[in-house]
């Protein structure tokens, strides 16, 4: 089957600035997939070159198998793009912006599905309203209008809830979640990682240019890192068996490393035998930030 | 061809909606250009055997304002969306290059058009100005309003500040037109300028349209005519490559 979008060994350079360095990366047809990384990773340079804005250096890309460069055309109607910054034409209104975007695709009388996208993304109050008349999460959610208005099988959103408030935040996620579920292969980039984690199946970690993690969410914390209970114990000193487990000591709290569920079991019979009673317990489970945070520090040395 | 009609209605949009601005303003600067070269050389400047200054000098200043206004609509649209971030829209867009290139262009002309023919019609309230040829006068002005609207697309391209612009057309468009005859005859200048002015192509946009309205010209109209036809091929193509190549505009 052919992939969504297919990146074969992409660089890209700025002058001396190196941006990305061979990146390879399949995303398949109707995933829900996060780039996730720091600033300056790459995730908008790489955006940019899948959506044409920008030329990579080596390598090529294709969308539903269409070449970004030699077929530019094809693969630009498969795609539609949210860019991070909040760019508006302050000479038309929100209808009329949407009109002129399908315009732009070859899609004519395109009312209905306009209609659709303005409720959707409860637009409608604003709909005959001048662009620089509306707030910036107003303009956010025309961004990500623009970018649907030729209902592109891939939906790529750049950092889409970067400065947005809760309720559209709410708004722009149930939608897409329902594209996502009509078939639409949806690509997100996001500092919010709990959002990455409620939505997306797979991810990406960029980390300096580079792809230092791919796989799912449950596979990455589960091969990263391993639960981990937190105890705050009667004494506090720490049994001799249960110190080569001992991840961290803050406070009373004391947080030992377990590898499954039945080392809690050995960890309260240790702890029994000592004479030392459990005060509090708690058990913690990873979530993507750990994941992140780890790779993120894991790649500093190898990266030198 | 939707995708080109659309943006060539976005671009006929965007200076419908400050067409004060962009038709009505131009319209009167030239109608006071007419007026004070009117008055202040019509006694001294021997033009053609029974031609006034006054009919000399309208067709130029028609001219002049169709060329300037093709230039301006197509460098400031492009540098407004460039500099506003909201190209992105054109750049993610399947939009061919050449519809892209002819959608700028083609509107550029019907602007031009637009303040020329403003000043001609107000200049027919006050002057009888009869045009004998009117298809070559059509056809310099379309050549012409096409050539600067693709100068007009390179400059936008190429310029990242409105200053950069503004020097684009300061330094090279308006002394161009200035110097290319709009008023006064080649044959009234020392023979050195009038040999310069052989190398300004504006000078044979000029001649060619005046041709039009009076079937007289210093250079033959078909000799301006090709020269005007290849600086169009030439800047055309050049316009087209470096929306080919993302000049400045896919990094």
């Amino acid at each position: 089957m052919i992939p969504a979008i297919e990146i074969k060994h992409v660089s890209k350079h700025f002058g001396t600035v190196r941006a990305l360095t061979d990146v390879n990366l399949e995303i398949y047809k109707g995933e829900f997939f996060a780039l996730l990384g720091p600033n300056g990773a790459g995730k908008t340079t790489l955006i940019s070159i899948i959506a044409g804005l920008s030329i990579a250096s080596k390598g090529s890309i294709s969308v539903m198998g269409h070449d970004v460069i030699t077929q530019y055309r094809d693969a630009r109607r498969m795609l539609g793009v949210v860019p991070q910054e909040l760019v508006f034409d302050p000479f038309f209104t929100v209808r009329e912006a949407l009109v002129i975007q399908s315009g732009y695709y070859g899609v004519k009388n395109n009312d209905r599905w306009i209609d659709e996208i303005i409720n959707n993304l409860d637009l409608a109050d604003k709909a005959n309203t001048n662009m620089r008349a509306l707030s910036g999460g107003m303009k956010r959610r025309v961004l990500v209008a623009q970018a649907l208005v030729h209902k592109p099988p891939v939906i790529i959103l750049d950092e889409p809830t970067a400065g947005v408030d809760v309720a559209l935040r709410q708004t722009l996620w149930r939608f897409i979640k329902q594209l996502n579920q009509d078939g639409h292969t949806i690509i997100l980039t996001t500092h919010y990682l709990e959002e990455a984690e409620a939505l997306c199946n797979r991810v990406a970690m960029l980390k300096q240019g580079r792809i230092v993690a791919l796989d799912s969410i449950k596979n990455l914390i589960g091969r990263i890192l391993n639960h981990s209970l937190r105890l705050r114990l009667s004494s506090s000193q720490l049994p001799a068996a249960l110190t080569k487990q001992l991840i961290s000591k803050i406070g009373d709290y004391h947080v030992l490393k377990i590898d499954d569920y039945f080392q809690v079991e050995s960890v309260l019979a240790v702890l029994r035998k000592a004479n030392i009673q459990v005060l509090e317990m708690q058990l913690l489970q990873p979530d993507l930030e750990d994941v992140f945070v780890n790779m993120m520090n894991n790649h500093e040395t190898e990266s030198k | 061809m939707t995708g080109f009609l659309t943006l060539l209605h976005k671009e006929l949009a965007r200076f419908g909606k400050v067409s004060l601005q962009t038709v009505l303003a131009p319209i009167i600067a030239t109608l006071l250009y007419l007026l004070i070269f009117f008055q202040v050389l019509e006694k001294h400047i021997e033009v053609y055997p029974d031609i006034s200054y006054i009919l000399f000098l309208i067709p130029g200043l028609v001219m002049m304002s169709i060329l300037q206004n093709a230039f301006a609509n197509a460098s400031s649209s492009l540098i407004q969306s460039k500099i506003s971030g909201n190209i992105v829209f054109i750049l993610v867009s399947p939009l061919s290059y050449r519809e892209i290139f002819f959608a700028y262009v083609l509107a550029s002309v019907i602007r031009g058009f637009l303040v020329g023919l403003g000043v001609y019609l107000v200049a027919l309230l006050f002057f009888s100005v009869p045009v004998s040829l009117p298809l070559w006068a059509l056809l310099f002005a379309i050549i012409g309003s096409a050539l600067l609207g693709a100068l007009g697309v390179i400059a936008g391209i190429w310029a990242e500040k409105i200053d950069q612009l503004a020097a684009f057309q300061n330094f090279i468009i308006l002394p161009l037109t200035l110097l290319s005859g709009v008023f006064y005859p080649l044959h009234s200048l020392p023979l050195i300028w009038r040999q310069l002015s052989h190398f300004n192509p504006f000078f044979y946009m000029i001649d060619g349209f005046r041709y039009g309205f009076f079937g007289v010209s210093d250079v033959s109209p078909y000799i301006s005519l090709i020269i005007v036809s290849s600086c169009f091929l030439v800047v055309s193509s050049l316009a087209i490559q470096l929306l080919r190549n993302g000049y400045k505009l896919r990094h």
